[in-house]
């Protein structure tokens, strides 16, 4: 099957929508771009000429099929078979590569010459400068200025790709207030800015859009755990900050109902101390930056609909937001999302390191802090497919810190 | 109230001036003397009031009201504070129009209709939100629309014909016209052709007050001659700012009364 028959298959958004959650919450400046967005999106999905451009550099520059992985000493200490889906030996170390290829082709079919980013843990930054120099395009990388601080590492290699990076000083100092300033770019110099967005988040059809893109881990897995094991996995388990690399596994395991798909979400200090980014399990429906989804903001008078301040050890999931599509997978409870603290993402990121000899992300931490919680679910016999989304070199200062108590 | 904002602007046109629509962020720098500035910005000469209500993500305003929202959150300005500020102004006898201006998810939050009821019950005119486009404004517009408030569109240079045209439905008391693509504040407004603002005129069949980067009596002058109204934000959000909060109702009342001269035609 071609990628755009592939493509077809996924659930699509109606009006813009999942269900209640998406829309286009945006100022009427960008109206215009959003719709020229849309209108080009679906063509290029349907198009086998754009997705032969994009599988190609996926292959050749990206180095995927990843691969899947039976991590058999993890799966013994688990207790059921843990496949890992790879995403980590990507260019760049992580799966937002895989987005940034699709939107950087879709930017030149457009005819736009600047690309624009937010990032948070810099790992979208990366990639959008990464595919910047690779297009050869002008890249302006927007990030929260504690996580300029956090991910030091990434803001030079932004930097040596090209790419200029503006710390962002408003509000939190943090993703949310990155992507408010990206959208403040792109409302100034709309006409010949494609703006990238990282996450399966903002207005329509960014998250549908994204998760296409993304879609690409769940497709390459649904296709190899076949290979590997002869059936459908009985649970897919992803992190989830925004959710892009949890929408591009689970999307195309949605109608296979006995697949079970479980988000991750970052507990951060516990979810009853407040200092936490559980959206979808400790928020509730609201509007930021262009959608409706869940988003953590404050109900009592005196701060009624401020957006809440997030907190996670991992940047990359530190968003008081998250994609419209999984708050539609949470109500219609196709998915289920827990959450999980900093620690116990600490403790499951040496567990991996120490069984199986890999260092991952501290965001990708979180999806294996909850297996042995669907390790119980699924049963010995069961089959788990793990995203691990990304790698964790970027984080060895922050694991360093944490682990001398400093 | 559609009938008291279009008054302002029929008042307005018939001494052949343009109407003066005054922004100021409300709780900045503090809730008290915020209605001060608010009530002295009236009486000095302002036809129409837009308050704007703090949020913590304001994505579509530049440096200095992102600021002002800033200050104003950290002295607990909210929602609900706004809508009590604008009954206190109504209490000390100001008829000046006001439109609430600001962001969705608090009044997501409140909900539509009991934001409606309790905006409606403090007099307030008309509701202005930046992140609902004419595509998303309907939640919003119909529990408005129950209890007599207006919605005020916004209209940007990238606007379409086909989206112009569907201004009609919502009989606004005005339009307001963005005269730049970009943030609150950020530059100096750009020149807009009068034949952008008589389109707009005639599909809304609503006066069309033109604001973004409009910053001095000169600028406000130059408009004046083309538009219905004027918008200014920023230049009144900084003379709140520029010195202590005692002065701040004469700094704004000052730069308010040469604007409004400035706009007779």
């Amino acid at each position: 099957m071609s990628t755009a028959d592939e493509i077809a298959r996924l659930p699509e958004p109606t009006a813009g929508r999942f269900g209640e959650f998406g829309g286009q919450y945006v100022a009427e400046t960008l109206m215009p771009a959003i719709g020229e967005l849309e209108v080009a999106w679906r063509r290029a999905r349907a198009d086998a000429t754009f997705w032969s451009e994009v599988d190609a550099l996926l292959a050749d520059y990206v180095g995927r099929p990843s691969r899947l992985y039976h991590a058999q000493r993890l799966s013994a200490d688990v207790g059921a078979a843990v496949y890992l889906k790879r995403e980590d030996l990507n260019h760049t170390g992580a799966h937002k590569i895989n987005n940034c290829i699709g939107q950087a082709v879709l930017a030149r079919r457009m005819g736009k010459r600047r690309l624009i980013a937010e990032t948070g843990a810099g790992q979208h930054g990366v990639a959008t400068a990464t595919v910047a120099a690779l297009f050869g395009l002008p890249c302006e990388i927007y990030m929260g200025a504690e996580d300029v601080v956090r991910q030091a590492l990434n803001v030079e290699r932004m930097r040596l790709l090209g790419a200029t990076v503006h710390p962002v000083e408003s509000g939190t100092r943090t993703l949310k207030d990155a992507m408010n300033e990206a959208l403040r770019d792109w409302v100034t110099n709309v006409g010949d800015t494609f703006y990238l967005i990282g996450s399966v988040a903002g207005p329509h059809p960014y998250p549908w859009m994204v998760r296409d893109l993304q879609s690409v881990i769940g497709r390459e897995a649904r296709a190899q755990i076949h290979a590997q094991a002869g059936r459908l996995p009985d649970a897919c388990v992803a992190c989830v900050g925004g959710g892009s690399n949890a929408a591009g596994l689970f999307a195309p395991f949605v109608a296979d109902t006995s697949v079970r798909l479980v988000g991750v979400e970052a507990a951060g200090d516990g979810v009853a101390t407040g200092r936490h980014a559980a959206t979808l399990g400790a928020g509730r429906v609201g509007v930021l930056h262009g959608s409706k989804s869940y988003v953590l903001t404050h109900e009592d008078d005196a701060r009624m609909g401020q957006i809440a301040h997030a907190h996670s050890i991992s940047a990359g999931l530190d968003y008081p937001g998250v994609g419209p599509e999984h708050a539609f997978w949470k109500v219609s409870q196709r998915a289920t999302y827990v959450s999980r603290t900093d620690d116990q993402a600490l403790a499951a990121l040496e567990r991996l390191a120490r069984t199986e000899g890999i260092l991952c992300a501290l965001e990708t931490a979180h999806a294996i802090a909850a297996l042995d919680e669907v390790a119980a679910i699924v049963g010995k016999a069961g089959i788990i497919i793990v995203g691990l989304s990304g790698r964790g070199d970027k984080d060895m200062v922050t694991v360093a810190q944490r682990r001398s108590g400093s | 109230m559609t009938a008291r904002l279009r008054a302002a602007f029929d008042r307005a046109a018939k001494d052949r001036r343009a109407a003066l629509v005054a922004y100021l962020t409300f709780g900045d720098p503090d809730g008290a003397t915020s209605i001060d500035v608010i009530e002295a910005a009236c009486r000095a000469g302002a036809d129409v009031l837009e308050l704007g209500v703090p949020f913590s993500d304001p994505s579509a305003d530049g440096p200095s009201i992102q600021r002002a929202m800033e200050r104003a959150l950290e002295r607990g300005a909210s929602l609900p504070g706004a809508l009590d500020a604008v009954a206190q102004l109504r209490a000390r006898g100001i008829e000046t129009p006001v439109v609430l201006f600001g962001y969705y998810n608090p009044i997501f939050v409140m909900g539509p209709a009991a934001f409606a009821r309790r905006a409606a019950a403090a007099g307030v005119d008309a509701v202005l939100t930046v992140d609902l486009p004419i595509d998303e404004l309907d939640e919003l517009a119909r529990p408005l629309d129950e209890h007599g408030v207006a919605v005020i569109p916004l209209v940007a240079p990238t606007s379409t014909p086909d989206r112009i045209a569907r201004l009609a439905a919502l009989s606004p008391p005005f339009v307001y016209y963005i005269s730049l693509t970009g943030v609150t504040g950020s530059k100096a407004a750009a020149p807009v052709d009068p034949a952008r603002l008589a389109q707009i005129r005639d599909a809304s069949k609503a006066p069309v007050a033109v604001g973004f980067g409009i910053r001095t009596p000169a600028d406000a002058a130059r408009f004046a001659t083309i538009a219905d109204g004027v918008v200014v934000g920023t230049a009144l959000v900084d003379r709140v700012a520029a010195g202590d909060a005692s002065g701040a109702p004469a700094r704004v009342a000052e730069l308010i009364a040469s604007l409004a001269t400035a706009l007779n035609r």
